[in-house]
């Protein structure tokens, strides 16, 4: 099964985590933009390589925590994020 | 493309201007199948003539359309059959039907959610129901019914909210109880005693399953027959906006001069619209299926579960084609995965326990690209002559001859046709989104 190393838990299996997906700070409520909305909600990166994600340890330490994962290999390291 | 001639006028450069009429243009000049025909081939033992033919790259096409899978035929054939357009290319970086086209499980059905949803795919029931004799091409369509169980009273109030807007648009489907699932499916376990008790189903007569191929093939067939070019193992490697308009496609067998091109390339499709400079919410992610040995049939309806996530039918050669939710998270492989089959398996058994001792064959999985309602992105986008036919998430098969008639229409006319007015790119910054998550996440 693949692995995802938990900077907490070591390498545990992918199925005890949940994907949230690339880094996309909510913007600040108030001086957000129409378009900054737009943006967080819907425009998230999709592509077919290496990409930095958030990733929620929901049957481990509950913890968030950050990967890097090729998409197309599925491939994992650890993230850059704390 | 910066070569000279690549740019013209707006209007020469819109494919069919003024051929608005949807008249029916030429049938395939291809030797048409019949009985008639077997009969003499079988006793002659003569070859049965190409379907469709290998072409050099011409510097340009009035339209290119991105990806050899059924949209992208479908967009190709009737273009040409009912708009006049004959100089297309479709370029697939692999093979015809390749993608999520020769990877589905081929349920075809129009009882979804939305008003818009519901007129959507029963315009392509329709269409699927004619396709046959359209293309001249035995696409098995079987119209065995479609079965969605509901496993508790959430479930059961989606079925009737269902049911009713179905009803409106005319769309065969009602909600049964579990005796007359009974009596459609004798091997399924409606006891009181099972795991996820069945309270009712949404039961769709019309529905049913196709020979998901056949369909690819025919719409290649016809189109090929019309003249449009299918090249395979091309690559889309870049597009070329200037000024705000599509000038050309880049391809690993070289550059094209065009000021129409067609995104149709599903779980790619992020990729390619990148490339035109125009952003989708659209992410990526495997769905998984697995088909059984063959064995003597007994299931002639197709049952699907969203709370066990699974659908199971049964086809013309005896296997049992099983499916599921999307994978849990984004991703461009398509790996088969153990925990797909560990859960399929059990959520099986609790629907039919009969099944246990069956041996699985295979499994696979292809790739979704999908939207956050679950409706598909469809029309113009912000560049002019950069088309979208996307957003087909895990639900997008029974979806090909509809999607093929409106792009060639909104192309060929440049007005965005009303039965895909809804699914247009800018449904996101309005926030007039066509939510089908209860009618598409699982049943498909
Ligand atoms: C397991 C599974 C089960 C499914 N079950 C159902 C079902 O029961 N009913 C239903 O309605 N739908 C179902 N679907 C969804 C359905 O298969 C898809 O929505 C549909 O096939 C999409 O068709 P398409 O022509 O848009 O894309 P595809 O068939 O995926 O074709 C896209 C093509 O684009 C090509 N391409 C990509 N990038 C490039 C490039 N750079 N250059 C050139 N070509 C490129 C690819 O090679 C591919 O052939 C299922 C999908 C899967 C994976
Ligand atoms: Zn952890």
């Amino acid at each position: 099964m693949m692995q995802l190393p938990c900077p907490w838990c070591g390498p545990r299996n992918v199925t005890e985590f949940r994907h949230h997906g690339p880094h996309s700070p909510r913007p600040e409520v108030e001086p957000a933009s129409v378009e900054q909305w737009h943006r967080y909600l819907y425009l998230q990166e999709n592509p077919c390589g290496p990409v930095e994600e958030r990733w929620y340890h929901s049957a481990g330490c509950r913890r968030f925590i950050s990967i890097t994962r090729d998409t197309y290999t599925n491939a994992t390291q650890p993230g850059e994020h704390p | 493309m910066e070569s000279g001639g690549a740019v013209q006028s707006r209007h020469s450069n819109r494919p069919g201007s003024g051929r608005t009429s949807r008249r029916r243009t030429r049938r395939a000049p291809q030797p048409r199948y019949s009985a008639g025909r077997l009969l003499s081939k079988g006793l002659t033992k003569a070859d049965w003539p190409k379907v469709w033919r290998h072409h050099d790259l011409k510097p340009r096409y009035d339209v290119v359309i991105i990806g050899g899978g059924l949209h992208g035929l479908a967009t190709a054939y009737y273009l040409a059959a009912y708009h006049g357009v004959r100089n297309i290319a479709v370029l697939d970086k692999g093979y015809l039907g390749g993608g999520g086209s020769g990877r589905n499980t081929a349920i075809v059905r129009s009882n979804y959610l939305t008003p818009e949803g519901v007129r959507f795919y029963d315009r392509s029931l329709k269409l699927y129901e004619n396709l046959a004799s359209e293309l001249n091409f035995n696409v098995m369509f079987s119209q065995r019914g479609h079965l969605t169980l509901a496993h508790n009273d959430g479930g059961l109030r989606t079925m009737r909210w269902r049911a009713e807007v179905n009803k409106v648009q005319g769309v065969d489907s009602e909600v049964i109880g579990p005796e007359e699932i009974k009596k459609l499916v004798p091997s399924m376990d409606t006891s009181a005693q099972a795991r996820y008790p069945i309270l009712g189903a949404l039961y769709h007569p019309p529905g049913g399953i196709i020979r998901h191929d056949a369909v690819v093939w025919g719409y290649a067939r016809a189109a090929a027959g019309l003249g449009v070019h299918l090249h395979q193992e091309t690559e889309v490697t870049g597009i070329d906006v200037r000024h705000g308009r599509v000038t050309g496609v880049r391809t690993t067998r070289g550059d094209i001069a065009t000021g129409t091109v067609v995104n149709c390339t599903a779980g790619w499709a992020t990729l390619i619209s990148e490339m035109a400079g125009v952003e989708m919410p659209v992410t990526t992610s495997p769905l998984q299926a697995a088909v059984t040995e063959p064995v003597k049939p007994f299931l002639d309806t197709v049952v699907v579960s969203g709370t066990l996530h699974v659908y199971v039918s049964q086809t013309d050669r005896g296997e049992l084609v099983f499916g599921a939710s999307v994978d849990p998270f984004t991703s461009y492989s398509v790996r088969g995965s153990l925990e797909f089959v560990e859960g399929l398996a059990s959520n099986v058994l609790k629907l039919m326990p009969g099944l246990s001792k069956m041996r699985l064959l295979r499994q696979w999985a292809g790739l979704c690209d999908m939207t956050p309602d679950y409706s598909p992105i469809m029309g113009p986008t912000s560049v002019e002559g950069f088309f979208v036919d996307v957003g087909w998430g895990t639900y997008g098969f029974k979806a090909g001859p509809v999607a093929g008639e409106a792009m060639a229409e909104c192309i060929s006319t440049g007005r965005t046709p009303q039965i895909i007015a809804h699914f247009g790119l800018d449904r996101f910054r309005s926030g007039r989104l066509v939510g089908e998550k209860g009618a598409a996440a699982v049943g498909h």
